[in-house]
């Protein structure tokens, strides 16, 4: 291959202008550097994965390189090795990589280089080079004449009924991509045969890529067909005795409704997904859990209502008192979103109760994603209807035993506190914000800390100075000197939100005396904070007050209070 | 450190238990098996004469009647239901594997798909979805199938229906065929380790019995281990079917066909990169050395994979290669060792240096065994060069002592076999040495000098030589010797160190600086 890529360069360097000329013996002398790096690999040294996995990547990228699209050709015979190695990751970058390459093919070079490439890979005695081929089909096909054309379609054929499960699943997981390159009449007349043989493979496997497929070729069918054509697969694949296969069906199950359309939803996959949600097996149920808003809302309007209320939401009942925590969980992130598509009266009526149920969930990541999506029952019934139940949710995730808990518990404050109102969060929420700037957990102290700025942003400074700012100053005397330097993170924190004045007149004298601190952290810390609130004061607190201080420091005889207290100086003259 | 703690309580225990702790109060879990699903109607089973009561004349009709009666499943998850239904089908299963393995001519040709079909229907299911998603063989306890006590029984069946003198395999293979044996591989990861312990004799036999389907075997074998390597990391069963290969691989015929060579390569060879390699190293080690007992000339192509797949990072692995390469050397040719003597070495010698001490102990144990020592003993004035350098500074600078002994025994031996190349060795390793003091000091020369000249230049700097800029750092590096020593030191605890990462304190402290 590469005498025959050089013979083309020599061939262009002696016939044309001058420009050209020097263009090719360019482009030649890149292709021989190009070359011999590559026999390099091939005989020598670069035998290790991560070598060939750049090396895959970066010849997609060569084009430019070897001389533009004219010579790309010559990228082949590398990437053909490459596609042919055992290591995945490599194979899948090769493959990448010639799809990508393959753009750049003229149609007539696509036939004469890349075609018989292909054809190689397909008739490959290893399953790697044949895997490989199943990715380069739907590439070529659109650009080849119908000989080739007809040739590629027998290709995919014979891969997709290979003897190793390796090449099935790769044909099957290429099927669907390859459905949409082809002309209506051979999808009906090729892939639908091919779909069927690969949904009853004899491997799950296998199956489970089918139902993938099953979506691109719904879509490509007239709406008449899918009743014979597709509807006998899908149904079996709903009920298919390999749990996979059945998890596959739920995890699609939004893509497959739109595929299919509204007729055969209301038919067929109506109840199917009932199916689903009562699977025996758990990671079923969750996986079709975590559809049942997505599926609602694409019903047809006309009895969307009707359909969820006689036949998805018996099921949904029934999954909030789970036996499977995922499922609960998965179930508590979306169920909320129904209220929007029932209305305000059902949502009282027959979801609330469901929501107030899980939030006493005995799992907190159920009672978590409950509170995660309170804001779309906010909008229809507004969020009074479950404070009641909320609160008591809310103040068991805050003391959870485990910190993540009381992360994403913290997390989703700020947006609690806007919809629950100043009054409420003052009342109820307050304590446990100020509770959590002692956890004993850094994150989570980090966390409050955050989360006191972005109250201060919702609720304004003088709520700041009346409320938070008093107890977090409080903090300052406290024997524990982790509590001490909490304080130092919610004054560089709240600084910018509080604004000049309350900075000054009271965080800033805090801040300056603590530089006394015994302990070297607290210190050095004072001294990034002072560097953090200078912009928030003015030239004079900074030149009589902070700078005095900041020189002391400088003399520590902790050498990281001395640096921190330099970088500060540093840090605030330009402000001086 | 400046932190040391004085009060020792904090009020909450955070979430962090141990994971042994937590393992332990999970209560051991059974799963039962999606198959039951498939029945609709509970069925109620009413108890049969026994067979031994009934005139022989009528056995084989009852023998049918029972076998029906096992095809019922019933739902072990719910221990209280169907209680009778279960113990008529366990007692009648415990008759069934009595009257196949005692009673002779019970075998006849009708009663095959029936029998057939009450194993299928028992014990071919899908296989549920694991309970613990980041299960850890070595660790966890494996989730164990609930409804063993009739699954056994029917295993238990199987096995003596395939071993019964009258079993006839050109009957049975209608009934035993690709679909059957790839149904029951399949189940080979299953978690249970019982049912895969029936599951390997089971194949064991079939694969003797049925020599039609040995070569349909072996091709789905490969497919599930390279499924395994390849795209799932995940098969419970690699070790049992590595067992029935090393049996299998004993029985090949020489010289051998090139598919066999072919899975020694792309399938076994591969497999030791797995990440779950010591579930099954010593049945895939058994196998390597029974291609080569069989065929030495792959010796070199054998020991160029493994040194090409050799464990990078992970020690625990690197010793079950160590202890691969001693099984493989055990029976290695002297002209095949040869061949691979001197990429082998450097590995060794890699290994005999490694900072762990169980690999450098696992390398140096070579050295105990006799037949490897005449095997280096021949090839002296290869090997010694290459091991030479590792074992001399390691006799100086391994942080054990144990490693320290072993060296020293081992360069002794060395230089028993070879005086004076040993002792050209010696000087001209000083040589070397000396060469490279040489080279360092004038490193440390120069970074001094570059350090001065900066010291006029950048006067801010220049107490903090701990702190970010990274050319400073590379400075630190080549710094120790000089009086910046202490300070370099302290940069382990820099500033960013003190309130970044730590992300759970472990108690709550008062001021340490007292």
């Amino acid at each position: 291959a590469s005498s025959r890529c050089g013979e083309d360069s020599h061939g262009k360097l002696y016939k044309n202008d001058t420009e050209t000329q020097l263009y090719s013996l360019k482009m030649y002398s890149i292709i021989h550097i190009f070359y011999s790096s590559y026999h390099l690999w091939k005989y020598t040294i670069y035998d290790e994965d991560e070598v060939l996995l750049a090396l895959a990547e970066q010849l997609g990228n060569f084009t430019m390189l070897v001389g533009g699209p004219e010579y790309v050709h010559c990228l082949l015979p590398p990437l053909e090795s490459l596609a042919t190695v055992e290591e995945t990751v490599v194979r899948d970058k090769a493959v990448e990589s010639l799809r990508k390459i393959s753009q750049e093919h003229s149609p007539v070079d696509l036939e004469v280089h890349f075609e018989p490439l292909v054809k190689r890979l397909a008739s490959g005695d290893w399953f790697t080079s044949r895997t490989s081929a199943c990715g380069l089909f739907s590439v070529c096909y659109p650009r080849v004449s119908s000989t080739v054309k007809a040739e590629i379609r027998q290709h995919f054929r014979t891969l997709c009924s290979d003897d190793t499960p390796m090449v099935r699943r790769a044909a099957a997981s290429k099927l669907g991509e390859f459905a949409k390159v082809l002309e209506p009449e051979y999808v009906k007349s090729d892939i639908i045969s091919l779909f069927t043989a690969l949904a009853s493979d004899e491997q799950d496997s296998v199956r489970l890529l089918a139902v993938e497929a099953c979506v691109s070729i719904a879509t490509l069918l007239p709406q008449e067909d899918l009743e014979t054509l597709v509807m006998p697969t899908l149904r079996q694949a709903a009920e298919d005795k390999s749990w996979r296969v059945r998890y596959m069906v739920a995890d699609k199950f939004s893509e497959l409704q739109k595929a299919v359309g509204s007729e055969i939803t209301k038919n067929d996959l109506v109840p199917a997904f009932q199916n689903l949600l009562k699977d025996c097996e758990a990671e079923v149920r969750a996986a079709a859990a975590n559809k049942v808003k997505e599926f609602c809302e694409n019903l047809p309007e006309d009895n969307r209502e009707q359909i969820i209320m006689t036949h998805i939401l018996p099921c949904v009942k029934e999954l909030v008192s789970d036996t499977n925590q995922h499922v609960k969980s998965a179930l508590a992130s979306v169920i909320m979103g129904l209220s929007t598509i029932l209305g305000k009266d059902n949502t009282i009526e027959h979801l609330l109760p469901l929501f107030l149920a899980q939030l006493k969930d005995e799992c907190p990541e159920v009672r978590l994603n409950i509170i995660s999506n309170l804001d779309c029952v906010n909008e229809v019934i507004g969020i009074r209807q479950l404070s009641q139940s909320l609160l008591p949710a809310i103040v068991e995730l805050a003391e959870d035993a485990k910190w993540r808990v009381r992360l994403a518990i913290i997390e989703y404050m700020p947006l609690l506190a806007g919809q629950l109102g100043v009054e409420f969060f003052d009342e109820k929420l307050n304590t446990l914000c100020m509770a959590w700037l002692i956890d004993h957990v850094y994150a989570i102290r980090e966390a409050a800390t955050c989360n006191l700025m972005k109250l201060v942003e919702k609720f304004g400074a003088e709520w700041a100075q009346n409320t938070i700012v008093p107890k977090v100053l409080g903090m300052a005397n406290d024997p524990n000197y982790l509590h001490r330097m909490t304080t130092l993170f919610c004054i560089n924190a709240l600084s910018e939100a509080c604004g000049q004045e309350i900075t000054t007149k009271q965080m800033l004298p805090v801040v300056l005396k603590m530089s006394n601190d015994q302990v070297a952290n607290v210190r050095f810390n004072v001294a990034k904070s002072l560097q953090k609130i200078g912009p928030v004061l003015d030239s004079n607190a900074l030149q009589t007050e902070v700078k005095p201080v900041l020189e002391k420091l400088a003399t520590d005889s902790d050498m990281d209070v001395k640096y921190f207290a330099q970088e500060a100086i540093s840090g605030i003259q330009s402000l001086l | 450190m400046r932190c040391s703690s004085s009060k020792p309580t904090s009020e909450k225990v955070d979430g962090f238990t141990r994971k042994s702790v937590r393992k332990a109060q999970r209560q051991r879990k059974s799963q039962g098996s999606s198959q039951y699903r498939t029945q609709s109607a509970p069925v109620e089973l009413s108890p049969l004469p026994q067979l031994k009561d009934t005139p022989s004349a009528e056995q084989q009709e009852l023998f049918m009647q029972k076998l029906n009666q096992c095809c019922v499943l019933f739902d072990f998850l719910d221990s209280v239901t169907d209680l009778k239904s279960k113990e008529i089908k366990r007692a009648t299963l415990n008759e069934l594997v009595e009257y196949v393995s005692t009673y002779r001519g019970v075998l006849v040709e009708s009663a095959y798909p029936d029998i057939t079909n009450m194993i299928c229907t028992n014990i071919f299911r899908a296989l549920p979805p694991s309970d613990n998603p980041d299960f850890d063989p070595e660790e966890d306890e494996p989730t164990l199938e609930v409804s063993w006590p009739h699954m056994q029984l029917v295993y238990e069946f199987l096995l003596r229906f395939l071993e019964n003198p009258d079993f006839q395999p050109s009957i049975a293979k209608r009934h035993i065929d690709q679909k059957f044996v790839l149904q029951l591989l399949e189940l080979f990861d299953s978690e249970d380790p019982r049912e895969r312990d029936f599951l390997k004799t089971i194949l064991h036999r079939i694969y003797g019995k049925f020599l039609g389907l040995r070569a349909f075997i072996r091709k789905q074998i490969n497919n599930i281990f390279l499924q395994f390597i390849y795209e799932t990391e995940h098969f419970n069963g690699v070790a049992e079917l590595l067992e029935i290969l090393g049996s299998i691989i004993n029985g090949f015929a020489l010289p051998l066909k090139a598919e066999h060579k072919q899975f020694l390569m792309k399938v076994l060879i591969p497999l030791h990169t797995a990440k779950s390699l010591a579930l099954f190293h010593a049945q895939l080690a058994y196998c390597v050395v029974q291609f080569l007992e069989k065929d030495p000339t792959l010796t070199e192509p054998v020991i160029r994979g493994l040194l090409k797949v050799w464990p990078k990072t992970c020690s625990q692995k690197e010793v079950m290669f160590l202890g691969e390469i001693e099984e493989i050397l055990d029976v290695v040719e002297p002209t095949q060792f040869k061949k691979v003597q001197e990429p082998l070495f450097k590995q060794i010698s890699k290994c005999v240096a490694n900072a762990h001490f169980q690999v450098a102990e696992r390398a140096l144990y070579f050295w105990n065994n006799d037949y490897i020592l005449s095997l280096i003993e021949e090839n002296i004035d290869k090997i010694l060069p290459i091991m030479f350098g590792s074992l001399y500074r390691i006799s100086k600078e391994h942080w054990n002592p144990t490693i320290v002994a072993l060296v020293y025994n081992v360069l002794k031996t060395l230089m028993e076999m070879n005086c004076t190349l040993f002792d050209e060795l010696t000087s001209s390793y000083k040589a070397e040495r000396q060469r490279e003091k040489k080279k360092e000091q004038e490193r440390d020369e120069l970074w001094k000098k570059l350090d001065q000249f900066k010291l006029g230049n950048a006067p801010l700097v220049q107490n903090n030589s701990h702190s970010i800029p990274s050319v400073q750092n590379n400075n630190n590096n080549n710094n120790n010797n000089n009086s910046n020593n202490n300070e370099s030191q302290e940069a382990t605890s820099t500033p960013s160190d003190k309130d970044l990462a730590v992300t759970v304190e472990v108690e709550d402290s008062t001021p340490c600086a007292k």
